[in-house]
């Protein structure tokens, strides 16, 4: 692993890595990037005289210590390495949403404070330039991708290529500068801030600091095995705090390869082509490549068909064992190989899925179905627990014990514990510094002998591992008593694939009602085959086989439910189709699609006092946003049904 | 975005054309002049004679009179690769693409003028043959960036929507590195927010690359909002020429376009 030069504690930055790199590992690929059709490397030491071009620019167009900058833009090289050059200087990397808009960006870029931004492009320069004026501290805006720029003449937008000329020159005369620059930092200054996407108010800028992602990165890249031969692909935001994790802290740590997808458009091609062993996915993520396997297989000849059924039904139900070395008989594994060489491999390849060691999920639930597939074709996928707050690693599955409905035993040098109100409480080496100009809400979270609150409630199972039902707040009681914990209801009932989002009600009311999204895909290639005629979104949810359809499964939540004795008397009463998808755009769901359920139940307050009376259907009015930034009105009627609701034992017999 | 732009001199000049096909006179006496980076409209209502004045400019008619001066060389009959080598690409009216070929060997096409090595070395790819298409590669994924159909590259044409393969055919010209793009109806049957791309596309070319464009489009608003200077074609004949907005205001125009109903836009 990482530690043949020097000692952990000599290098305790990013800049002490990527020097530290350079010399050990010299000519291994450090980062790639798609251009132009071809994969174009830098190796470390390449990587390493790029950096310092940078942050030497960054120094002589007058960058100091201590100064913010900001980083727009999709997952690209030279927007990573501006957050090692502005790390060597000392200064605090703030990388940012890159689909957010201008005045979401404002707010960020006024509160840390940023006195520089490196942005990707075009796009994202106007978005500064809107913004500039409201923003008195930012100074220069640097952008990588010069199309179009050309008419910018103004005095304080400059290419990045010009800038790493500056650099290049002050290097030249200043050799040496910029180790000495790079070790001028230790291990507990800040490294960066993330502003989470907060479901509740205003983002927040966690601060963390070197000591907390590198000896966070370091304890994962243990756990796994992760070595210098490991490639990653770097799609997921760059503002997120586990792409800094994952194609960031731990590719420096570890020394491994991060490969930069040639647009957001191609990430399924480029995953392909790379063949990743070491990989990260939302659960959504998960969820949509198997929507899509499930589509093609059922436009496929009638053999394929068959044979992918036949085979599938085996690996469902050896391949988890196998995976976790348990023992299978000569005649399943014999079967197994040959679904190998037959379906499983031809599959996997196809979703650029073959190299794969190891996989994660996390940040919502996976359905079991899903997480059972992946598993049983042979790929590692596991779950973990993590937040921003801890610089993600909080709990994560091992090898070989890896379970559906947990999110595993606590990770390396990490204490757990569970608050009476069935809080999850952590403290860790990654626990964030503060929140940066927000003691209050610092104190809130962080209690005083050190214990860091999740807000997500959670139990532990009899094998030691964490399982979480839903946020702490969340959780709440029908009139009934009984508990209602929405987040949990509602994964049950994305888990279908012709759902893909849910609202549950029911806190203080008498029972539990849902609002439901459907899955357009699915749904849409569902109603192709019925011979449907739709012609939108609208349209299709509004059709009473559709609400057939969706019943269907929201009956089996029910039944689900019903065998659980804490929750069975949360089952569904009532429900509706919404008749347009909660976006981001309008504010419904966060950047990283989570409902914002008090923005939802501002908006569609109507809707859900139809649910709590008897009406059949309720007429309402919505306002969309289009991407363009325009408004609309969506004007619909939008039908009620009861569903199935399974009596149990227990309650009546209370009643 | 308002700023200076560096209109040349004239790169393509029309002198008195007509052309007509046994008793049907589709232009009559047509004249005008392109200038250098300019983007310059035809317009006109149906059968106005406005593909065939493209035709006529890249070879693909002989009008029986007049000249066609591009780049300061006159010329009367001029086959379309000639046109094609001297700097002049297009796009057509009705897609004319290879449906089953992918998105790059469409675009791929476009080099075909500028292919130096034969046939014999081609076929055996090997030596030039194999350096040459690396460097024909090269400008094809330029073309393929700046148009960002990335994750079209290897789609057959045939699977994409009408909108995308607009954009391949555009990208199959601009592979040419042409002078002169001739564009007919860039823009005919597309949603709002594709002719918004296209519309986007036409002048980053314009303003990247300098090049000239003279295209032809019905869509009015999309014609004024873009061009330099437009000519107004009717039954063969030129009603009209200059700015939009001198163009605009052409009661000659009004009436061609609206019949004579005399209202203002």
């Amino acid at each position: 692993m990482g530690d043949a030069g020097q000692s952990h504690s000599a290098l305790d930055t990013f800049p002490k890595l990527l020097i530290d790199n350079a010399r050990r590992i010299v000519d291994r690929p450090a980062i790639r990037e798609k251009d132009y059709g071809i994969w174009q490397a830098w190796t470390w030491s390449e990587m390493r005289s790029e950096i310092a071009a940078m942050a030497a620019g960054l120094h002589a167009f007058g960058f100091k210590r201590g100064d913010s900058l900001a980083i727009v833009g999709d997952n690209r090289p030279q927007l990573y390495w501006a957050m090692t050059a502005a790390q060597a200087l000392g200064g605090i990397p703030v990388p940012m949403y890159q689909d957010a808009v201008a005045e979401e960006m404002q707010y960020v870029i006024e509160h840390a404070e940023a006195s520089f931004a490196i942005v990707e492009n075009q796009e994202q320069t106007d978005k500064m330039l809107e913004i500039m004026d409201r923003c008195p501290a930012m100074k220069e805006i640097v952008f990588k991708d010069p199309r179009g720029m050309r008419h910018y003449n103004q005095s304080h937008v400059r290419s990045l290529e010009g800038l790493m000329e500056a650099g290049q020159k002050f290097l030249s005369e200043n050799p040496g500068w910029f180790e000495a620059e790079a070790t001028k930092g230790s291990g507990s200054d800040t490294a960066i801030m993330l502003y989470t996407s907060g479901t509740t108010g205003r983002p927040k800028g966690v601060v963390l600091s070197f000591d907390n992602l590198v000896i966070t990165a370091r304890n994962g890249v243990e756990w796994d095995h992760l070595k210098e031969t490991d490639e990653m692909l770097a799609y997921l935001p760059m503002a997120w705090v586990g792409d800094n994790i994952f194609s960031y802290s731990q590719s420096y740590v570890a020394g491994f390869c991060v490969s930069c997808p040639e647009s957001s458009e191609t990430v399924m091609h480029d995953l392909k082509e790379i063949g990743p062993t070491y990989f990260f996915a939302p659960p959504s993520i998960f969820e949509g490549i198997l929507t899509q396997v499930a589509i093609r297989m059922e436009d496929a000849s009638w053999i394929n068909r068959k044979l992918y059924a036949y085979f599938m039904d085996v690996a469902n139900r050896i391949g988890p064992a196998i995976l976790d070395g348990e023992s299978v008989s000569f005649m399943d594994r014999v079967k197994y190989a040959l679904g190998n060489v037959l379906i499983y491999g031809p599959l996997k390849n196809e979703l650029g899925f073959s190299r794969f060691r190891v996989a994660y999920t996390a940040g919502e639930a996976i359905g079991p179905d899903i997480f059972d597939f992946y598993r049983s074709l042979g790929i590692n996928v596991k779950q973990l627990y993590g937040s921003t707050e801890a610089s993600v690693f909080i709990c994560m599955q091992r090898d070989g014990d890896v379970k559906p409905d947990t999110v595993g035993p606590p990770a390396t040098d990490v204490e757990l514990k569970i608050a009476d109100s069935g809080e999850v409480l952590f403290k860790s080496p990654g626990v964030f510094q503060s929140y940066f100009k927000n003691d209050e809400a610092t104190r809130e979270t962080k209690t005083d002998d050190g214990w860091v609150k999740t807000g997500d409630a959670g139990y532990f199972d009899g094998d030691g591992h964490l399982k979480i039902i839903d946020r702490a707040k969340d959780v709440g009681k029908l009139n009934s008593g009984t508990m209602f914990a929405p987040k949990y209801i509602e994964n049950k009932l994305k888990f279908f694939p012709y759902i893909t989002e849910a609202v549950l009600f029911g806190n203080e009311k008498d029972y539990a009602a849902a609002f439901i999204n459907i899955d357009l895909e699915a749904v849409g290639n569902w109603a192709e085959k019925q011979g449907l005629a739709y012609s939108g979104y609208t349209d299709l949810a509004m059709r009473d086989e559709v609400y057939d359809l969706v019943i269907e499964c929201v009956n089996k939540v029910n039944v689900d439910l019903s065998e659980d004795d804490a929750l069975s008397g949360s089952q569904i009463k009532r429900f509706l189709v919404l008749h347009k998808l909660l976006d981001a755009d309008d504010g419904e769901l966060t950047r990283t699609r989570k409902v914002r359920r008090s923005t939802v139940s501002e908006r569609y307050g109507e809707l859900i006092d139809a649910l709590y009376s008897d009406v059949q259907s309720c007429l309402v009015e919505a306002q969309v946003t289009f991407e363009d930034g325009r408004t609309g009105t969506i004007k619909a009627d939008v039908k009620i049904r009861e569903a199935t609701m399974i009596p149990v034992a227990q309650r009546e017999a209370a009643e | 975005m308002a700023y200076e732009r560096n209109i040349g001199e004239t790169i393509l000049s029309v002198d008195q054309i007509s052309l007509s096909f046994g008793g049907v006179k589709a232009l009559s006496n047509i004249s005008f002049e392109v200038k250098e980076h300019e983007v310059f409209a035809i317009i006109g209502p149906n059968g106005a004679g406005k593909s065939s004045m493209l035709n006529c400019i890249n070879g693909f008619y002989h009008p029986q009179e007049g000249t066609v001066t591009f780049k300061g060389q006159k010329r009367r009959r001029v086959r379309p690769s000639e046109a094609a080598r001297s700097g002049i690409a297009r796009t057509f009216q009705n897609i004319a693409l290879f449906k089953g070929m992918s998105t790059l060997d469409n675009i791929m096409t476009g080099r075909n003028t500028k292919m130096t090595t034969n046939i014999f070395w081609q076929a055996l790819h090997f030596g030039p043959a194999m350096r040459e298409e690396a460097e024909h590669r090269t400008q094809v994924e330029k073309v393929i960036d700046f148009l960002e159909i990335e994750a079209i590259r290897k789609t057959p044409v045939g699977k994409l929507p009408y909108g995308l393969q607009k954009r391949v055919e555009l990208g199959r010209a601009l592979a040419a590195e042409p002078d002169l793009l001739l564009l007919d109806e860039p823009m005919a049957g597309m949603n709002l927010e594709e002719k918004e791309d296209m519309c986007r596309y036409i002048l980053d070319v314009n303003d990247e690359f300098g090049t000239t464009v003279v295209l032809i489009e019905h869509d009015m608003g999309v014609v004024m909002d873009i061009s330099d200077r437009v000519v107004v074609l009717d039954y063969g004949k030129k009603l009209a020429d200059g700015t939009p907005d001198e163009v605009r205001s052409n009661q000659a125009v009004i009436d061609a376009y609206l019949g004579v109903s005399h209202d203002d836009e």
